[in-house]
């Protein structure tokens, strides 16, 4: 038997080096070879045209013509060798760098475009459309999933984003036309987001009710409050309740109109504009201040902050408030800027996307914005495709968040490990 | 600064942790807290750093009347804590941790560089070699406690309460937080140093406090016999020798050969252990904990969540790739060292604690219908047996005394026919009256030809019952020895080691040892 | 302690019982939910509105307005559920009818909940478990008691399928229930979605995504002429039974519990916590499919993109009022039932929307919820000894405490031993503080 002669002062372990996983590489692989099947050696011998240019365009650029099954084979070719050097990387117990797996997606989701539409009835498509709607439709997402971030970083697990949705979506019609002012709508929205969580952060952090089940009555709750008051009040009277005067379009004088990019994000009203400042705001505060530090040392570790003064469940239920606040003005979008009206469940269930994309973007408000993007655009495209009329069911497009966000959680696409005292409350001694 | 507890008091609900405690810490002084486990001590230092508020009394600063609503306060008033469980959040560096609470901004916006200033700047003055920018997770035990230390440097605290700072640590790191101490006296800081270990108080200590059962019952100089300190602590003077007859071992039961434990993250928890148990004798497993003990009960068990590697045979058949189930029903009985957490369900009643690992058995079940009567009488039994204190039957595990629930797990393993018993700190947080009777359980399962492995880092047990010795090592045995191996020498074989070694090594002597003499067969 | 004193706790601890016991809770945050909801149909009623213009002068008139309104839903409600003037009983057979679904797949909750899962999914196992059931009953042509059966075991396959998904996933890979049931939720909603507009589900002649009824053969027979009452009632009656003797008697209930309250020592005790998360997973979704055959087989008996109603999402406030027993699940299913049953009427007869039910049911939860907060609403917290508790934890301890000192004091003999049990039954509130201590060893003597 041998022992180490000297007395080292640690009791560290010695590392004798990381397990080697392959879950990324067959996950890749599995793509990459249905890309290259589907994709590429069934795919249609005619071309998919993917329009560029948009009205009001500085300059008109030309649109992207692809050869179907050409297009497919060069993609699922591509896909392969990314998913080849991920197993050679994986091998030497190194993983794929992030940005590679990004190329991976970009490619694949061309290659589904390039497959879908040239197999469609009309094969023609406007790529910019399709991009602006989905930054469109990920509006509310990545409102809510901001809300979620707010939650679950300070430890408090947000199940009601999609209360805080049809809430800020109900009282921004209701109050929207009491007053006649959008604007005025848009904050009522917030306040009403902030009201919902509120009782959350009340039953969650007083009375240490599990967040779970606040979260998900706390849904139910507004939904039944919501649609009751519709029933009863709007619905007898729109003109009085529920018309409210739509946002403006508030175009950016020059950067509006760069092809593209300007079409994108540049068009909007004011809760797109809100929505960069929110985003790159959580983002850097969480980072960089001193209410960031403080938020994530009450989500880690909160006994650690409370022997260092920092007031836990007081900063908890701000950070939960302010989360609100943000999912309201997501939910002004509902009845502000996409129709004027409420109607009963409008959000219809996209405060649990909010909540996958929370997920798939690791707790990250930049990721979890991505994310939210991301499921925006299969919803687009489920809309989009369906009007081409490709061979997709649309069904399975809109499938496809909720199935990425399990091989999330699922840990099959990288590990997820969220804020280590999310979901606990804390109760001093 | 001078620190004044007058007439602290602290209740929970009718019961007293903290009754009318009075305590002068002056300045530079070392101040010891001596107490045995569950005394009032940490109560006592939560009291003084704002987390819980007295019931009664007054804490005088420089003989000024204070209150403290929270930690903030007492920080305000240079009163800085390191806790026995790190208050670090382990996915922040150093500096962030150190930031924490006490940041310094410009503009709104979070400025790290004074803070790691700072660190460097303590770092160097004491010698702690700790890097602002590494990750908390990633620092070994001690470094971690020196962060804590650094974090109440920073916030200038002139009073520092260390909290049983040593019980994760090894001897050698003990030693260098003793120094550390001594260094902190000499500059002028106040230390309270929060121990149950009579050697290390008597080495660092200036003035010694002692509590028991939440009351003052004595102060003592560092000079005071270790007798006479053990004697104010316990209460009575306590023998907690076991009687038991010469072992008479019989053949070999238990075989381990070349086992190897890798955790999930890559870690080599053990790493190459060879040990054998025969019938009718104990061997002990000694060591610091966290030096794979932990990790070879749990692989005997079956319940390792990363890889096994080697052989571990029970009566010439493989154990390693079983069941736990398989393994309990081989006649493998375990106790586990967590019992709240590992051994009992705690909202299941005793009668159900009982049979946990039994109820598919036979006797107390049937197609896979329970049967609630012959669970009922076994409880009767084994309440009787065992001497368990409960309310009844079915009143739930989790409410019954730390003792009680001991007996409660104790009393399930050994209610069966077992060729091997494990049992993993058998007497954690038990009270004294329960440690002798569980002692003698053991005793008396090994003299029915049982192989019995006891896993504990208190060494007065592991002297007390081991019929040999096996002390670990990170992840190793560094020697097997017989039972009455001196405690200086298994103390140098904690550390690392061989037999040989630490025999040499034992005939000079440290300078703690000549300041703490020989304690016999005390705690 | 004296023997008076003694006297003096044990009646505290009577009332405390009465104060903080569970049905009263359960009773009093029925009431005030009703309340709210009472007030909340007052508020928003026109004539009430209109009267308040003139509410300082005259301000009986609102206050009568508005217990007008309030009064006349509530009776519509009570005559929806239960007695009609007009239909006697024949409510109560619509309540049960109503309480069918909701009580199995309420079951199916509190199975995972006992279990230590927290089942989001009961509504797409239900789907499931319908698309599966459905396709049973119309494709197929068996005889009668075959088919009804086939039917059943098929719904319930089809839950268990999609319930032992989230068993399996979790069992797994660790992810959490909570997401996975949400997302499987919504895949099984797009999944009926899809099927319906499949030629193998569409009505032929439909454009509307509807599939063919199921055969008669594969329906539950009506128990009570003249009303809906079908035979899947009396299921969801032997189904609350079984899942008594599952829990209680059973060793599989056994594991699923130990497992629910403490994985780690369920392990330690050699049981596969996995399997366990699986069966229950499983189980969970097989109740569910119950549900959907008490829909496909019962009232609906046709798929379509409704037919789960809202019953998946009230399971779980179901399960949670009937505090995840059997019969407490039982008896939330007959009361949220009645809700339902009743709210049509309501709706019919006062033009109330149905979704007031909704919002009652949701308060209900959330005051079961939280105790303290109900009881600090009836000054309870005084009958039950709790001085200004801060928060609930801390009340249960001060409680727990008090009983334990009780409980020693009982069993301790007057002697040496005695007393230090005493003691450190007393030791129990630092229980923590002792805790950290005890982690600590001797380990470095020299």
């Amino acid at each position: 038997m041998s022992a180490p002669a000297t007395t080292t002062p640690s009791t560290l372990p010695s590392l004798v080096g990381r397990p080697v996983s392959f879950k990324t590489t067959i996950v890749l692989g599995l793509l990459a070879v249905l890309a290259f099947v589907f994709f590429g050696a069934l795919g249609s011998d005619n071309s998919a045209t993917l329009r560029l240019a948009t009205d009001g365009d500085l300059f008109a650029l030309p649109a992207l013509v692809l050869p179907g099954r050409i297009t497919g084979i060069v993609v699922g070719f591509l896909l392969l060798a990314i998913a080849g050097i991920s197993f050679a990387l994986a091998r030497r117990g190194e993983k794929l760098p992030a940005w590679a797996v990004v190329v991976f997606g970009v490619l694949f989701v061309l290659g589904f475009l390039a497959w879908a539409v040239s197999g469609g009835d009309t094969p023609s498509i406007s790529l910019t459309g399709l991009l602006k709607g989905a930054l469109t439709l990920g509006i509310p997402l990545i409102f809510g999933t901001l809300s979620g971030v707010l939650g679950e970083r300070s430890g408090v697990v947000n199940i009601a984003i999609e209360g805080q949705l049809l809430g800020g979506a109900f009282s921004a019609a209701l109050m929207g036309t009491i007053t006649g002012n959008a604007y005025l709508g848009l904050i009522s929205a917030a306040v009403a987001g902030a009201l919902v969580s509120m009782v959350l952060a009340v039953f969650a952090i007083k009375y240490l009710v599990n967040q779970i089940i606040v979260g998900v009555v706390l849904n139910v709750l507004v939904s039944g409050l919501t649609g009751f008051l519709f029933g009863q009040v709007m619905t007898a009277n729109p003109e009085a309740f529920n018309q409210p005067p739509r946002l403006d379009r508030l175009p950016i004088p020059f950067l509006s109109q760069i092809p593209i990019i300007g079409p994108i994000f540049f068009q909007q009203t004011i809760i797109g504009y809100l929505l960069y400042v929110a985003v790159i705001g959580v983002w850097y505060a969480l980072g960089h201040t001193r209410w960031g530090l403080r938020t994530r040392a009450v989500g880690e570790h909160p006994k650690a902050a409370d022997t260092l003064g920092v007031k836990v469940n007081s900063l908890r239920f701000w950070n939960v408030t302010l989360g609100g606040a943000i999912a309201g003005i997501g939910g002004a979008y509902f009845t502000l800027e996409a129709v004027e009206m409420f109607t009963k469940d409008m959000s219809g269930g996209r405060g649990f996307i909010a909540l996958a994309a929370l997920i798939l973007g690791r707790w990250n408000p930049i990721g979890a914005a991505l994310a939210a993007l991301l499921f925006g655009f299969a919803d687009n495209l489920a809309v989009v495709l369906s009007i081409v009329g490709t061979p997709v069911p649309s069904q399975f497009l809109e499938m496809l968040p909720y199935i990425v966000t399990i091989f999330a959680v699922a840990g099959l696409v990288g590990k997820s490990r969220g804020p280590a005292a999310s979901g606990e409350p804390y109760v001093k001694e | 600064m001078k620190l004044e507890l007058d007439g602290i008091s602290k209740a929970f609900g009718d019961f007293y942790a903290n009754q009318d405690i009075s305590i002068t810490v002056e300045p530079g002084q070392i101040h010891s807290l001596l107490g045995e486990n569950g005394a009032g001590k940490s109560t006592l230092m939560n009291v003084l750093y704002g987390l819980y508020q007295p019931t009664a009394g007054r804490i005088l600063v420089d003989g000024k009347p204070v209150t403290f609503s929270g930690p903030g306060d007492a920080m305000a008033a240079g009163i800085g804590m390191v806790h026995q469980h790190f208050m670090l959040v382990p996915v922040f560096t150093v500096a962030e941790n150190v930031a924490l609470g006490a940041e310094n901004t410009k503009g709104g916006i979070l400025d790290l560089k004074e803070t790691r200033r700072k660190i460097r700047e303590i770092s160097d003055r004491y010698g702690f070699d700790v890097d602002p920018d590494a990750l908390v997770e990633d620092l070994p035990v001690g470094v971690q406690q020196r962060v804590e230390i650094i974090k109440a440097l920073v916030r200038q605290a002139k009073v520092l309460i260390l909290d049983e700072p040593t019980a994760v640590l090894t001897p050698q790191e003990t030693d260098e937080l003793l120094q550390i101490m001594r260094q902190l006296a000499g500059n002028g800081t106040s230390v309270v140093f929060i121990s149950h270990k009579l050697r290390e108080v008597k080495a660092v200590a200036d003035v010694i406090t002692v509590i028991r059962r939440g009351r003052v019952v004595g102060n003592a100089d560092p000079s005071a016999e270790p007798a006479e300190l053990a004697a104010l602590m316990v209460g009575r003077d306590v023998s907690l020798s076991v009687d038991k007859a010469e072992a008479t071992p019989g053949k070999t039961i238990l075989d381990i050969k070349n086992l190897a434990v890798t955790a999930p993250n890559g870690h080599r928890l053990v790493d190459g252990i060879d040990l054998s148990i025969a019938g009718g004798e104990i061997l002990a497993i000694a060591g610091v904990q966290g030096n794979g003990q932990t990790e070879l009960s749990e692989a005997i068990m079956g319940l390792t969540d990363g890889s096994v590697t080697g052989s571990i045979t029970l009566d010439g058949k493989e154990l390693l790739g079983r069941s736990t189930r398989d393994v309990l029903r081989s006649g493998v009985g375990f106790v586990p060292e967590d019992r709240n957490h590992d051994g009992l369900v705690g909202q299941f009643s005793v009668q159900e604690n009982l049979v946990l690992d039994l109820f598919r058995s036979d006797e107390y079940s049937r197609f896979g219908s329970l049967k609630p009567k012959a669970m009922a009488a076994n409880s009767k039994h084994r309440i009787d047996e065992f001497d368990i204190r409960t309310p009844s039957a079915t009143a739930a595990a989790g409410n019954l005394s730390g003792g009680n629930q001991q007996k409660v797990v104790m009393a399930r393993e050994l209610s069966r026919p077992l060729r091997l018993f494990v049992a993993s700190q058998p007497t954690r947080g038990v009270d004294v009256g329960s440690i002798e009777f569980l002692h003698k359980r053991i005793v008396a399962e090994r003299d029915q030809g049982t192989a019995v492995m006891i896993v504990s880092t208190e060494l007065d047990e592991v002297i007390q019952l081991a019929d040999r010795i096996a002390v670990l090592y990170q992840g190793r045995v560094v020697g097997v020895v017989p039972s009455n191996t001196s405690r200086d020498v298994l103390g140098l074989m904690m550390a690392g080691m061989t037999a040989e070694q630490a025999a040499a090594e034992n005939a000079t002597p440290s300078p703690a040892e000549q300041s703490a003499g020989e304690e016999g067969g005390l705690l | 302690m004296s023997s008076q004193d003694q006297t003096v706790r044990r009646e505290a601890s009577l009332t405390q019982k009465i104060a903080g016991s569970g049905w009263l809770m359960s009773l009093l945050a029925i009431l005030v939910s009703l309340v709210v909801g009472g007030l909340l149909i007052a508020f928003t009623n026109e004539t009430f509105q209109e009267s308040l213009s003139y509410f300082f002068a005259a301000p009986q008139y609102a206050l009568s307005a508005g217990w007008h309104a309030a009064s006349a839903a509530y009776v519509a409600l009570f005559q929806g559920a239960v007695l009609s003037p007009d239909t006697g009983f024949a409510p109560l057979a619509e309540t049960m009818t109503n309480a069918t679904p909701l009580i199995m797949a309420g079951l199916g909750v509190a199975v995972a909940f006992r279990a230590g899962l927290f089942n989001i999914g009961a509504q797409g196992q239900l789907i499931v478990g319908a698309i599966f059931g459905a396709y049973a009953g119309f494709a197929w042509h068996l005889p009668a008691a075959l088919h009804l059966l086939v039917v059943v075991l098929l719904a319930v396959l089809g839950g268990a399928l999609w319930g032992g998904i989230v068993g399996w996933l979790k069992a797994l890979t660790g992810a959490h229930e909570v997401i996975l049931t949400i997302m499987l939720n919504y895949i099984a909603i797009k999944l009926l979605d899809w099927v319906l507009n499949t030629p193998a589900f569409l009505r032929p002649g439909e454009t509307n995504p509807i599939s063919p009824l199921v055969d008669k053969s594969a329906t539950y027979p009506i128990i009570v002429p003249g009303t809906r009452l079908h035979l899947g009632f009396i299921v969801a009656i032997l189904l609350v039974l079984a899942m008594w003797w599952l829990m209680n008697r059973s060793t599989l209930g056994f594991q699923l519990r130990a497992v629910g309250e403490n994985p780690a020592a369920a392990r330690t005790a050699g049981m596969s916590v996995k399997r366990a998360t699986f069966l229950a997973m499983a189980i969970a979704g097989g109740l569910a499919g119950f549900a959907a055959s008490a829909q496909i087989a019962g009232t609906e008996q046709v798929l379509a993109n409704g037919v789960a109603g809202s019953i998946g999402f009230d399971a779980i406030t179901v399960a949670l009022l009937g505090r995840s027993t059997p019969w407490g699940t039982f008896f939330a299913g007959l009361l949220f039932g009645a809700f339902r049953a009743g709210a049509t009427n309501m709706q019919i007869s006062t033009g109330t929307p149905i979704d007031i039910v909704l919002v009652v049911q949701s308060l209900i939860v959330l005051f079961i919820a939280a105790p303290p907060l109900v009881r600090s609403m009836f000054g309870l917290n005084r009958l039950a000894g709790i001085k200004k508790a801060p928060s609930a934890r801390k009340a249960a301890k001060l409680a727990a405490t008090s009983a334990k000192s009780v409980e020693d004091a009982k069993t301790a003999p007057a002697v040496g031993q005695g007393k230090h049990a005493a003691a450190s039954g007393g030791d129990a509130p630092t229980q923590d503080a002792a805790a950290d201590e005890n982690t600590s060893s001797e380990g470095g003597t020299k």
